[in-house]
C-alpha cells in the first residue's frame, strides 16, 4: 500500500504542475495591474517600474532586514502582546536572533519548543508573516533571474513581492487552511492555538517551523493520512510548478519539463531508498529482538510510505517540517535527507529558491557540456562567458563551503560539545545535519542537536546555547543572501547578452541526455562535495550492527 | 536607500497586518463557525495514559508520558546502546502485561509499534496486531465476551483514505472511551 500510495501521489503532483505553473506564469507576465496590487503598491508608494539588479537586490535585503528588526522586537516583547493565554515570557537574546535569522530566511530551524515559549501574536503576527514574505523573497528572485534568461527587463521586486503574496499564497492558504481544519486541525485563540493557518503555509510556503514542538507529527498539525497527503503536496506544488512556469516564460515548455525530469528522477531515487531503509528494524532494535519496521519516532497512522515519503518531500523540498523523528531514522533512513540537503536544495528545493539553485547546476552543467564538445557554452543562444561562470561556481561553492567550515568550528573548537545528545557516529552526525540544514536553509533537524535549555514551560529560567544559536544564525543568514545576491547580478549579466538563433553545432538543453548530463552535475558537485562527511556519520552507522 | 528603507518598513508593517492577523483571525471566525468544537481540538486524536491499567488498551509507548502540552521526540537513534535496553524493557513490560492471556508470546511476536516510541508522544493509534494482543487481556479482566471486544476494536479502527493513504490504526482513545460505556 506504501508503494500505491507513493505513485498516486507523483501523480497527482504532475497533474497540478502545469495548472498552476500556467497560472503562476500568467501572473508574473501580465500588464494588467488588478485592484489589490494597485491598493498595495498606493501603500507602499511604488512606481512598478522594472529594477537594474542591484536595486533589485538592495530591496530584497532591506525589505528582509526590516523584517528580521520587526520579528525579534516581536519575540523580544511577548510580555507585552495579546493571545498570550500562557502568559510565556520573552526568548532569550542568543536564541531569539537564531529564530529570527530562521524564519527571515525561510529556514524554518527550530531551537525552540513552539507550545512551550511562544504566544499565539508571536507565531501569527511574527512567525507565520514571514512564512509568506520570506517565500515571497526567493519567488521573486527565481522570476528575476527567468526575465534576465528571457532577455526581458528584470522586474520590480515590489510588484512581485505583492503579487505572489496575494495572488498566489494568500489565496491557496486560505482553502487550504480551511481544508486543514474541516479534518481536526485546530484552530482557536483559546485552546492550541491558530494551527491551521499556520501549518498550511509552512509547508505551501518550503518553510517548516512547526506550530507545536513535534511539527507534523502532532495530531493536531496532521490528524489523519488524508492531512499528510494534502500537506506533502502544499510542500511539492509550488517549488515543482514553477519548473512549469519557468519554461512558460524563456517560451520553451521542453526546457521547464526537462528541469522537472532531472528534479523527478533524483526525488523518486530518494523516496525508494528511504522506504526500503525504513522498512526494516534498526541495528538497537533487531539487538533487542525486534522484527518488522523501524517505528521508532514514527506515528502509526502514516505508516512507512506516508513517512518514507514525507521525509523526502521536506528535504528535496527546503521546507525541513517533519512527520516523524529524523534522529531515529536508520543510518540510509537519515543518510538520504542528508544528500538531499547536499545538493543545495535543487531537488525542487525551496519556492524559487530550489529552481534558482537547479538553474546554477543547468549553466554549470551547459558549460561542461560545452568543454566536452569544444564549443562557447551557450544557454536559450546566450554565451556563457567568464563572467557568468564564476558567479555560478561561486554561488554553487559557497553553501558546501559555508556547512564544512561551519560543521569543523563547531567540532574543532569544541564550543559545540554542548549541543551534541548522542554519542558516537550519530552525535557527528547531528552536528553535520545541524549545519548542513542551516545553511541550506531547509530547517529540519536531528533533534538531539540543541541550542536552547528550558528548565520549564513559558521561557522562565531558560538559556540559549550561545555559540550553537549565534553559529546557526549567522549560517542561515550567509546561506540565504550571498546566493540571492550572487543570483540577481547573474540575472542582470544574462539579460544584457544578445541571444543568437541556434546553429547546427548548439548543444541541445531540452533532451534527456543533457537531462542526465545535469544530474550527475548536481551529484558529483553537491553530494560528493559531502562524502567524506557522510562517511563518517549516517553511512558508518548504515553499514554497522555495533551499537554505541 | 533610503526610499527603498521607507518602503520596507511600509510592506513590512503591512503584511503584518493583512497576513499576521487579518488572515488568521478570519481564518478563525470561519473555522469556529463551521467546525466547531473540532476547531478547538478533538480529544479523541490524542492517546491517553492508561497507566499500564490492565482493563484499557495501552496506546504506544510515550517519551512525554502523554503530555500533548510540552511535545519533544524521544532521540532514540538507530545505534544507540540506550535504545537497545529500552526496548528490551518495553518488550519485558509488554509480555509480562499480556503473556499470561496470550500463550506463546514471545519477543519476535511483539509488534514494533508496542515497543517504539511515537513522534508525537500522543500517538493514539496502535496497530491491529496490537489491539488482538490486548483484545484477549481486556475481556479476560473485564469479563466480557471476546467477541464483544472484537467489536468495539472493529468500531475504534480508521481505516486508509480512500483506502490508499495512510496506515489502518485501531484508535486507543476511541476505544477505551466505549469500553466503559
Amino acid at each position: 500500500m506504501g508503494v500505491v500510495q507513493i505513485i498516486v501521489f507523483c501523480a497527482v503532483l504532475l497533474a497540478i504542475v502545469p495548472l498552476l505553473g500556467g497560472y503562476m506564469a500568467r501572473v508574473y507576465t501580465s500588464e494588467r495591474i488588478r485592484p489589490v496590487e494597485r491598493l498595495v503598491l498606493k501603500l507602499l508608494r511604488v512606481e512598478p517600474a522594472s529594477q537594474t539588479w542591484k536595486t533589485y537586490a538592495a530591496s530584497v535585503v532591506l525589505f528582509s532586514l526590516v523584517s528580521w528588526l520587526l520579528l525579534y522586537l516581536i519575540l523580544r516583547t511577548q510580555t507585552a502582546h495579546p493571545f498570550n493565554p500562557n502568559g510565556f515570557n520573552s526568548g532569550t537574546w542568543d536564541l531569539s536572533f537564531n529564530t529570527v535569522s530562521s524564519f527571515v530566511t525561510n529556514t524554518n530551524w527550530q531551537f525552540y519548543g513552539g507550545e512551550t515559549t511562544l504566544s499565539y501574536f508571536s507565531q501569527m503576527a511574527g512567525l507565520a508573516v514571514q512564512n509568506f514574505v520570506s517565500a515571497a523573497v526567493g519567488i521573486t528572485v527565481l522570476i528575476a533571474l527567468i526575465r534576465g534568461i528571457a532577455s526581458k527587463p528584470l522586474g520590480n521586486f515590489w510588484q512581485d513581492l505583492t503579487r505572489t503574496v496575494m495572488y498566489v499564497l494568500l489565496p491557496i492558504s486560505v482553502v487550504g487552511a480551511l481544508l486543514l481544519a474541516s479534518q481536526g486541525v485546530v484552530q482557536s485563540l483559546s485552546d492550541w492555538g491558530p494551527v491551521a493557518s499556520q501549518e498550511i503555509i509552512k509547508l505551501l510556503g518550503t518553510n517548516g517551523g512547526g506550530f507545536f514542538n513535534v511539527n507534523s507529527a502532532f495530531p493536531y498539525e496532521n490528524p489523519n493520512g488524508f492531512t499528510n497527503f494534502v500537506e506533502m503536496l502544499a510542500m511539492l506544488a509550488i517549488p515543482a510548478s514553477l519548473t512549469y512556469t519557468y519554461g512558460r516564460m524563456v517560451g520553451s515548455r521542453r526546457q521547464g519539463w526537462t528541469v522537472f525530469g532531472v528534479m523527478f528522477t533524483v526525488f523518486v531515487i530518494g523516496v525508494v531508498a528511504v522506504y526500503l531503509a525504513e522498512s526494516s528494524v534498526t541495528p538497537a532494535q533487531q539487538a533487542a529482538g525486534l522484527t518488522g519496521a523501524n517505528l521508532e519516532g514514527k506515528e502509526l497512522r502514516f505508516g512507512t510510505g506516508g513517512t518514507a515519503l514525507w521525509t523526502v518531500v521536506t528535504t528535496a523540498t527546503s521546507t525541513g517540517a517533519v512527520n516523524a523523528a529524523f534522529e531515529s531514522l536508520t543510518g540510509i533512513g537519515g543518510l538520504i535527507p542528508m544528500v538531499n540537503l547536499g545538493f543545495g536544495e535543487s531537488i525542487f528545493g525551496g519556492v524559487g529558491t530550489g529552481l534558482y539553485t537547479m538553474l546554477l547546476y543547468v549553466l554549470l552543467a551547459v558549460f561542461i557540456g560545452g568543454l566536452m564538445v569544444g564549443r562557447t557554452p551557450e544557454y536559450l543562444g546566450k554565451k556563457l562567458e567568464a563572467r557568468e561562470i564564476k558567479l555560478v561556481v561561486l554561488a554553487l561553492l559557497a553553501t558546501p563551503l559555508l556547512v564544512l567550515v561551519t560543521t569543523s568550528l563547531a567540532l574543532g573548537t569544541g564550543h559545540g560539545g554542548p549541543s551534541i545528545y548522542a554519542s558516537g557516529p550519530q552525535g557527528f552526525s547531528e552536528t553535520l545535519y545541524a549545519y548542513l540544514s542551516q545553511a541550506n536553509n531547509n530547517g529540519s533537524a536531528f533533534a538531539g542537536y540543541t541550542g536552547y535549555l528550558q528548565p520549564e514551560a513559558g521561557n522562565l529560567g531558560a538559556n540559549g546555547v550561545t555559540f550553537a544559536d549565534l553559529l546557526g544564525g549567522l549560517t542561515m543568514l550567509i546561506g540565504r543572501f550571498v546566493p540571492i545576491v550572487l543570483t540577481l547580478a547573474l540575472a542582470g549579466a544574462m539579460r544584457n547578452k544578445r541571444a543568437a538563433p541556434a546553429g547546427l553545432g548548439t548543444m541541445r538543453t531540452d533532451t534527456p541526455t543533457f537531462a542526465g548530463l545535469t544530474v550527475g552535475t548536481v551529484v558529483i558537485v553537491g553530494a560528493l562535495t559531502f562524502l567524506p562527511a557522510f562517511l563518517l556519520g549516517p553511512v558508518v552507522q548504515g553499514l554497522t550492527t555495533q551499537l554505541f | 536607500m533610503k526610499r527603498n528603507l521607507i518602503t520596507s518598513a511600509i510592506a513590512v508593517v503591512m503584511f503584518t497586518l493583512v497576513l499576521g492577523l487579518a488572515y488568521p483571525l478570519v481564518v478563525t471566525g470561519v473555522a469556529q463557525v463551521t467546525f466547531g468544537d473540532n476547531a478547538d481540538g478533538n480529544p479523541d486524536l490524542i492517546a491517553k495514559d492508561t497507566k499500564a491499567d490492565p482493563r484499557y488498551f495501552q496506546p504506544r509507548p510515550s517519551q512525554t508520558e502523554y503530555d500533548p502540552e510540552a511535545t519533544f521526540f524521544s532521540n532514540r537513534g538507530p545505534n544507540s546502546s540506550a535504545a537497545r535496553s529500552f526496548y528490551r524493557d518495553q518488550l519485558a513490560a509488554y509480555i509480562a502485561l499480556n503473556g499470561q492471556y496470550n500463550p506463546g508470546l514471545t519477543n519476535d511476536k511483539v509488534p514494533a509499534d508496542a515497543v517504539t516510541t511515537s513522534g508525537s508522544g500522543v500517538d493514539p493509534h496502535i496497530s491491529a496486531q496490537n489491539a488482538a494482543i490486548q483484545a484477549r487481556r481486556v475481556a479476560a479482566v473485564r469479563g466480557i465476551a471476546p467477541e464483544r471486544v472484537d467489536e468495539l476494536v472493529e468500531q475504534a479502527t480508521d481505516g486508509r483514505f480512500l483506502g490508499l493513504f495512510g496506515e489502518p490504526g485501531v484508535n486507543t482513545t476511541k476505544l477505551n472511551e466505549a469500553l466503559d460505556r
